[in-house]
């Protein structure tokens, strides 16, 4: 599975990714997570606002920082 | 019969909120007392001398704003959980300049925003039909009415300079949006933004009421993390003052006697970047000495609303002829405001 993290690289992006990784380890998945820095390709995930989630190239999040809990849900349905 | 399955009870979320709601109010309702217990009694200051008042007037506000950033925080993380920079991109989409401009800068006060996000936001906002002076609205009100300083505001002067301080920093961001508008910017606007193909976006995977609360609570956790220092030197600065300052040494300066006292906050506000926490409580000392309100508003609004680090990464987006229309146009604003509240509020 592969994720990316959107965002310029403030403070919730890095939040974001620990929980995301945090998550997949619970789950036991085997996933491969980016960090994406870029504005044109933040935007062409469609994600107005920082930090973003794309599981397997498709925008599931945007705009605020979850509870590992949750993450686990969204990584679930994308599986 | 029906029996709970799980052996231990846990209270559901309504309860712990009306446990922790309640436990504010006796906090906030208890320190008064309490410090005038430790300081007055127990220590054996004077309250009529400068040490005792100083420590007192210290020990108290800091008591006093820290339980207030706690519960109003919070309460605005869970307001702000109901909007997404998405929702009001696609509010304003298409909409006319006037009522835009005062939809946008409504919206700018409750979507969660930081400062981090403003280039996509930007660019979203512009490929969604929003137009020009509409985006400016929102990216002026958003900073401008904050949470850290309307706490600051409501703790140290009480609701109506609040209100005043909020209506005003709305009514500016809508007509500094509109000026913008009228004069026709967007060819300032690096041109790569109108270009740029943004994806559909997101809408599923809404908060729960749990997230609502967690991230509520670490919102609370990481604004009084971030900004304690500056508070604890804004209040002691504030209690020095307050102690032992003369009378009439900042009114010889900038008081009411002082016309250019107005641009000359501004122009102090503009290097102190977002530190309602430390500056407020200054504020408040200078206010007790006799600087006019209004001054003293323009300087607020100026340390929150003139940010040079949002300006350097706006310029991703906008060329500098834009990024000193938007400023010079909120610095004006701001100053005429703070004229307006010292001939209106005498």
């Amino acid at each position: 599975m592969n994720i990316k993290v959107l965002g310029s690289g403030c403070k919730n992006c890095q939040t974001l990714e620990a929980r995301v990784i945090l998550a997949a380890r619970e789950l036991n998945l085997n996933v491969q997570v980016e960090h994406v820095t870029d504005y044109p390709s933040i935007l062409g995930y469609g994600a107005t606002s920082t930090p973003g989630l794309v599981v397997d190239g498709k925008l599931v999040l945007s705009g605020r920082v979850p509870a590992v809990s949750q993450l686990k849900e969204l990584l679930n349905a994308g599986h | 019969m029906l029996v709970k399955s799980s052996a231990r009870w846990t209270p559901p979320l309504a309860v712990w909120l009306a446990a922790a709601a309640l436990a504010w109010v006796l906090a906030y309702r208890t320190i008064l007392p309490f410090w005038n217990w430790v300081v007055f009694s127990i220590a054996g200051l004077d309250s009529g001398a400068r040490l005792g008042s100083s420590v007192h007037f210290f020990l108290y506000d800091t008591t006093k704003i820290l339980l207030l950033l706690g519960g109003i925080i919070f309460i605005v993380a869970i307001i702000r959980s109901f909007f997404t920079v998405e929702r009001t991109r696609q509010l304003l989409g298409g909409r006319a300049q006037g009522a835009g401009n005062v939809l946008a800068a409504s919206l700018g006060v409750v979507t969660p925003f930081c400062s981090c996000s403003a280039v996509p936001a930007f660019i979203g906002f512009v490929s969604a039909g929003v137009p020009l002076g509409v985006t400016f609205s929102f990216l002026i009100a958003s900073p401008m009415v904050n949470e850290v300083a309307i706490v600051m505001l409501l703790g140290l002067f009480g609701w109506p300079v609040t209100l005043l301080y909020v209506a005003s920093g709305v009514v500016l961001a809508i007509v500094a949006g509109l000026v913008i508008g009228r004069l026709k910017l967007e060819r300032f606007v690096e041109p790569f933004v109108f270009a740029m193909a943004v994806g559909q976006g997101v809408n599923g995977a809404a908060p729960t009421w749990n997230d609502r609360v967690a991230g509520a609570v670490n919102e609370v956790k990481d604004i009084i993390g971030r900004i304690w220092p500056y508070l604890l030197v804004g209040i002691g600065v504030g209690a020095a003052i307050h102690g032992w300052a003369p009378t009439d040494f900042f009114t010889r300066y900038a008081g009411r006697g002082n016309p250019l006292a107005v641009p000359l906050a501004v122009l102090a506000g503009v290097p102190l970047y977002s530190n309602a926490a430390g500056v407020l409580p200054i504020v408040t000392a200078l206010h007790e000495k006799g600087l006019p309100m209004g001054t003293l508003l323009a300087f607020m609004q100026a340390v929150v609303g003139l940010s040079l680090p949002e300006a350097i990464i706006l310029r991703r987006v906008l060329k500098p002829q834009l990024i000193a229309a938007f400023f010079g146009i909120t610095a004006v604003g701001i100053i005429l405001t703070g004229y307006l509240f010292n001939a209106v509020l005498g």
